[in-house]
């Protein structure tokens, strides 16, 4: 069979973090946040760390949506902190978001990649970054104004640091294969949709 | 140029919209959408949001409605392809989306590459859900504007409005 080679040349150190332990030590106040998370582990996660809660939006298709609907959201809400959380293979599938979103740079808007390698829904493939792609020189070189990367549950500090300070900003959490955080939550859209509004807006 | 350059019906149609209180005008660029383009990079109230391709705008229109913001998606007729899957958030969610799209590939095109998708245009629309409303003379734009944005904003609907290329004029080869 054939094998998929690591990309030569590059050498990120191991992931060792359990992504069960670094996200909540991350995003410590979850419900301070207007999130938009993406397919799959990271809906699933927020939502848990919520109790699919209506500050929530996670997805669960349309996968290469995530980070551009939380620009949309961020730019119609500059008075509240945003966070757009994904995945490496989310993000990978519409990586030119990250330009559109450098150039309208929110300053309310956080972006949050949970890289674990894989393609975890669907057989757990590898993942080009499992491979050697490096989503935090992606996220610069696309003009990110704040990139920080963390490997550690130290680096975590830092990490938490800036998500408190104005700025657009993206994390890359690399963790490990493994399982997310993960409660039942409504896979229906319409009502993830019906109740975020009706929670911020107020919308009957 | 001024703002005040091109077609009065896109002055109009750009003016209808934001009376429809637009502030998000999202587009991969294109010869068909330049006055609405240059009028929202003047326009101080609005965020004019370039993007790489033109799914990004559909989820980017998504989350506006989220914060309760409004927003329409400029494209050509060859980027609706693009936003196929994308409209599963749409029509799955319900969000409202409004979308103007300058064709390519029908009335007098010159180049045969615009034709698969100017052909598709309207049914991989139609089979994600979206109403597709045609304006084809300067006179049907802004009536055809004026009905999408009420069916798009008030509705909840997802809407296209096709410009055709009688009314843009084919570009020469």
């Amino acid at each position: 069979m054939a094998q998929l080679k690591r990309i030569p040349g590059t050498n990120q150190p191991a992931a060792t973090l359990d992504r069960r332990d670094a996200v909540p030590a991350l995003i410590e106040r979850p419900t301070d946040w207007l999130v938009v998370a993406g397919l799959a582990g990271t809906a699933q996660e927020l939502c848990a760390m919520t109790d699919d809660g209506p500050n929530v939006f996670g997805l669960g298709g349309a996968m290469g949506a995530g980070p551009m609907m939380a620009l949309g959201l961020a730019l119609s809400q500059p008075n509240r902190k945003v966070l757009g959380i994904t995945g490496d293979g989310e993000l990978l599938m519409n990586v030119g978001a990250l330009a559109a979103i450098a150039l309208q740079c929110p300053p309310n808007l956080k972006l949050v990649c949970v890289d674990n390698g894989h393609y975890g829904e669907t057989g757990n493939q590898d993942s080009h970054t499992g491979l050697g792609v490096a989503l935090d020189r992606v996220a610069a070189g696309f003009g990110i104004p704040t990139v920080h990367t963390i490997n550690t549950m130290a680096e975590i500090e830092e990490g938490k640091r800036i998500l408190a300070a104005p700025g657009l900003a993206f994390i890359l959490l690399r963790v490990k294969d493994g399982p997310a955080l993960k409660k039942p939550r409504s896979l229906r859209p319409h009502v993830v949709r019906d109740r975020f509004r009706a929670a911020l807006l107020g919308e009957k | 140029m001024t703002t005040q350059d091109g077609p009065a019906w896109a002055h109009a149609m750009y003016d209808a919209l934001r009376a429809q209180g637009v502030t998000q005008i999202a587009y991969v660029p294109d010869a068909g959408h330049r006055v609405m383009i240059d009028r929202s990079l003047a326009d101080p109230e609005v965020h004019s949001i370039p993007l790489t391709t033109e799914e990004e705008g559909v989820a980017l229109l998504a989350g506006a409605d989220l914060g309760g913001a409004r927003g329409v998606l400029l494209m050509q007729s060859s980027g609706v392809g693009n936003c196929i899957n994308m409209l599963s958030l749409t029509n799955g969610a319900r969000f409202p989306l409004l979308t103007i799209v300058s064709m390519r590939g029908d009335f007098g095109e010159g180049n045969p590459w615009q034709f698969p998708m100017g052909k598709a245009t309207q049914a991989v629309l139609e089979a994600m859900g979206v109403i597709v409303l045609r304006a084809e003379a300067p006179d049907d734009v802004l009536p055809t504007i004026q009905a999408a944005s009420t069916m798009a904003f008030q509705s909840g609907e997802a809407v296209a409005v096709l410009l055709s290329q009688r009314l843009l004029g084919a570009k020469k080869f």
